[in-house]
């Protein structure tokens, strides 16, 4: 017996984590005739994982709504799935995944969450995402009242730090609270738990020694402990361990939970250099939403894992804001050395950039003929020189968005052992198994979408298998 | 840097919710705030008195405290527009009032009251003062008519030249000027969304103010108390209109409209006001401002005191308690008005200039 009351009873479902997916397996399960403890761990505040800092939604839609500009069909989903992981997908759980969504627009909001048309500047999600009204806390603050109300019990704090399973079957958890160790027991687990971003040890495993200089968008609570548990209890892994989300962000952002504001969209209105001040890749490759997430693996890629963006007056407000100031400076030698960074050669880099720029009609919303000739890397669009100053420049890092290395599930988000069997009563949702519809790459608003469709059948199948 | 630490203050939080906008869709303030990218401190002063307080935005911020970035924008606009009353004051030499609010209008109502029952006192008999009085010209017999009407007409001209100039230097200030000049389209669009408290909602849900859970509550006290106040008002200009038009003399029977309507808007006050300031009693410390507590405070004590001196001046007209009574809510009421440009009151004159411009805002760019 445990001396915390809300431990000491067996409950038919118990869902570890507390975010999108654990929230939405919380709460199916509870409809479905299920006791069900939440366990999180982090403060109350700090509720919800990496889902506090999400916007939005991608899910199939037959027409336009209050909120969506225009359908959003099976097959064009399925597209851009198949485009953004270059194939590496579970097709059938992909596909699964996207039939389902079509519901999961509608349950959402019947759980409480509202929705809006697309935020100022994210005009191009506007179509195939739904944003969250008042965003991912808002979300998950709905989510949380609708469970509570619902007499789904959940403790905070209460971070599970043993799983004792056996022969793929969950018997009960190891929790850590208040400085004191419970066991917990149900009938039926939901690993919900997320990915491993915050636990920079591991990163480095994969990494090596630039992992240190990796900055992790989100919470510092996903240190991947449950994950870990159940790979090694012989929960099969799908996905690959090296794999991340990663974008470029501001370097001066916290190490952890700096969230959207710290993302930075200029890369395609100037040039970027690393710490010898050099280029490195085209900036101006594609719209920048399609390239926004190779940012963060080109600039670990570069020594000390640091690199500028560079522009001029011309393009200071011709993206969104973001936290920090630029660095200003008058003159790109100056610049140079307001950042540390070699004057003379950030003035060679710039001016031989300046002389490749052929000439063109600029404009950012299409692919336009401003390009470089004669350079490597070339800029391939959007390329105007840096002649107007004052000159600016943003230092970025790394930024860890979440992990793909996950546990292998079937159609029921019901995991699988590496023997291949199916586990007897442990389920998972959310970034702990989205490396199995995503092998790799991301589309905007699809960790939500993963975490709600598997995590609402997740806590159906979870409140089946107890109840029988 | 601005003058003042809410100021910076809201400046740095406009800075981190521009890049964020995640609450763009819950009220006027972040979709005006889209439309900058620098604050001045105008700029500021229009988007604190455009926020409503409806609190929405903290329980739903990933970035509020205890977060390193301690977005608190209810809070800190709060203050922000608390300062504003201040430095938008008429003339420049009274606004001090604001510092101490809840004890300079204290001061100012006892003094007022004071004045009216030693007035009341010194001009009449004492038997008339006490004595009970009925039928048309019963208040009037104490103080009379041409001397009430000249000495609240002085105080009400007074305030609203005050207010009116608070205002002007507003609208200079607030925002760029020409930008958004009001057409009738814009005005009619802000009158709507007063009318309603259109951003009192929560973006939809409600309010918060004692927990998380949203409520209208808030919202419902405050209509009360608006449409309370506007029915008593409404109620003095029909006994205008009749004391000079059909040349009828108060007091008026109960049936008749002016006590129809002041009673219905007393009472809506008296409700109204008790049950904003209970609520800013119980309002979450996150949420409060507590260094204009007594502004609040004093402002919805004085209606409340104007709704309940009348009402029990209604009840109590035709016994001997009239005459302090009328002089108690008489007293009240000057205080009302004379204090009108330094307290609260100004909150929704700067409110509503700042929904116009939000109107023809949006409306225009
Ligand atoms: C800045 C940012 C913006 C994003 N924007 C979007 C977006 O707009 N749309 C989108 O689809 N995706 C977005 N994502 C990705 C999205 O956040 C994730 O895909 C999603 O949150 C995953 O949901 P989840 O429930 O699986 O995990 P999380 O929401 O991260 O929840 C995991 C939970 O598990 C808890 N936990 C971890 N370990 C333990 C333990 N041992 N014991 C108990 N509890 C534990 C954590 O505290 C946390 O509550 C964004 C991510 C970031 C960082
Ligand atoms: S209050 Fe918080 S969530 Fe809302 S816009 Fe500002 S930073 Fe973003
Ligand atoms: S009106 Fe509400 S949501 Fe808008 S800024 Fe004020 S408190 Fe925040």
């Amino acid at each position: 017996m445990s001396a915390v009351p809300e431990f000491a009873r067996r409950y038919d479902t118990l869902v570890v984590g507390g975010g999108n997916a654990a929230l939405c397996a919380a709460i199916s399960a509870r409809r479905a005739g299920a006791s069900v403890l939440v366990l999180e761990g982090a403060p109350r505040f700090y509720r919800g994982g990496n889902t506090r800092h999400t916007r939005n939604m991608r899910c199939v839609h037959d027409s336009a709504t209050a909120f969506l500009t225009g359908p959003y069909s099976e097959e064009e989903f399925w597209d851009d799935l198949l485009h953004v992981t270059g194939g590496r997908t579970d097709e059938e759980l992909a596909r699964l995944m996207i039939r389902r969504s079509r519901d999961m627009l509608g349950w959402i909001a019947e759980q409480g969450v509202r929705f809006q048309p697309s935020l100022g500047g994210t005009l191009s999600l506007g179509r195939t995402n739904a944003f969250f009204l008042g965003g991912g806390r808002a979300m998950l603050n709905a989510l949380y009242r609708t469970a509570e109300d619902l007499g789904v019990v959940i403790a905070y704090e209460s971070e599970v730090i043993g799983l004792d399973i056996a022969d793929g079957r969950f018997e009960s958890a190891l929790v850590h609270r208040d400085g004191v160790r419970h066991t917990v027991r149900a009938a039926t687990l939901v690993a919900a738990a997320g990915g491993f971003e915050a636990n920079l040890e591991w990163l480095k495993e994969h990494w090596g020694e630039p992992a240190d200089n990796f900055l992790i968008r989100g919470t510092p609570y996903n240190r991947g402990t449950v994950l870990r548990m159940l790979l090694d209890c012989g929960v099969e892994a799908v996905g690959d361990p090296t794999q991340c989300h990663a974008v470029a962000i501001d370097a001066r952002a916290p190490k952890f939970d700096g969230g959207i504001i710290t993302r930075l969209d200029c890369v395609v209105f100037g040039i970027v250099v690393n710490r010898d001040a050099r280029r490195f890749h085209d900036e101006g490759e594609d719209f920048w939403p399609k390239r926004y997430a190779i940012w963060g693996r080109l600039v670990a890629a570069q020594p000390d894992q640091i690199a500028y963006i560079l522009f001029d007056a011309k393009s200071r407000d011709l993206f969104m804001p973001s936290l920090y100031p630029p660095v200003e400076a008058a003159t790109p030698g100056e610049l140079a050395e307001r950042l540390g960074l070699d004057p003379a050669a950030l003035e060679r880099t710039v001016a031989e950039f300046n002389a490749a720029v052929r000439p063109g009609t600029f404009d950012h919303t299409v692919l336009d003929d401003c390009r470089t000739e004669g350079l490597s890397p070339p800029k391939s669009h959007w390329a105007r020189r840096l002649d107007t100053p004052p000159f600016y420049a943003y230092p970025v890092r790394p930024g860890i968005t979440f992990t793909y290395l996950g546990t292998r599930v079937d159609g029921d988000a019901r995991m699988r052992m590496a023997d291949g069997k199916p586990a007897a009563n442990m389920f998972a949702a959310g970034e702990i198994m989205a490396g199995n519809v995503l092998g790799r790459g991301y589309a905007a608003g699809i960790g939500m979408t993963i975490g709600s469709v598997f995590g609402r059948i997740a806590g159906q199948e979870a409140a089946s298998h107890a109840r029988n | 840097m601005h003058a003042t630490d809410a100021l910076n203050e809201a400046d740095r939080l406009m800075t981190v919710c521009n890049s964020c906008r995640y609450c763009e869709g819950l009220c006027a303030v972040f979709p005006a705030m889209e439309l900058r990218r620098t604050f001045t401190a105008g700029d500021l002063n229009y988007l604190a008195n455009l926020c409503h307080s409806c609190g929405a935005c903290f329980d739903d911020c990933q970035f509020a405290p205890p977060h390193a970035f301690a977005v608190n924008v209810p809070q800190t606009l709060a203050s922000v527009r608390a300062e504003s009353y201040r430095a938008y004051a008429w003339p420049r030499a009274l606004a001090g009032a604001f510092d101490r609010n809840g004890l300079v209008i204290a001061v100012v109502a006892a003094l007022s009251v004071a004045a009216f029952i030693l007035g009341f006192a010194a001009l009449n008999d004492p038997a008339v003062l006490l004595g009970a009085h009925s039928g048309p010209g019963a208040f009037y017999r104490l103080m009379p008519h041409n001397a009430m009407a000249a000495l609240f007409g002085a105080a009400f001209l007074y305030a609203i030249v005050a207010m009116a100039m608070g205002l002007r230097a507003f609208l200079r200030d607030a925002g760029t000027p020409g930008r958004a000049a009001p057409t009738g389209v814009s005005l009619w669009q802000a009158v709507r969304d007063a009318g309603r408290l259109r951003y009192l909602d929560g973006g939809g849900v409600g309010c918060v103010n004692a927990d998380e859970r949203p409520t209208d509550r808030r919202r419902l006290f405050h209509h009360l108390t608006f449409y309370g106040f506007l029915l008593c008002f409404a109620a003095t200009s029909v006994a205008t209109l009749y004391h000079y038009l059909l040349g009828r003399v108060a007091p008026y029977p109960w049936y008749d409209v002016p006590v129809l309507l002041g009673s219905a808007g007393g009472l809506g006050l008296m409700v109204g006001t008790a049950g904003l300031l209970a609520a800013k009693w119980r309002r979450r410390p996150e949420l409060r401002d507590d260094a204009r507590f007594g502004m609040d405070a004093a402002f919805l004590a004085m209606l409340f005191l104007t709704a309940a001196t009348g009402m029990a001046l209604l009840v109590l007209r035709a016994t001997p308690a009239m005459g302090v009574l009328l002089a108690l809510h008489l007293g009240v009421v000057f205080a009302l008005f004379i204090t009108m440009p330094y307290g609260k009151f100004v909150h929704g004159l700067y409110r509503f200039a700042a929904l116009v411009r939000y109107a023809g805002e949006l409306g225009r760019i």
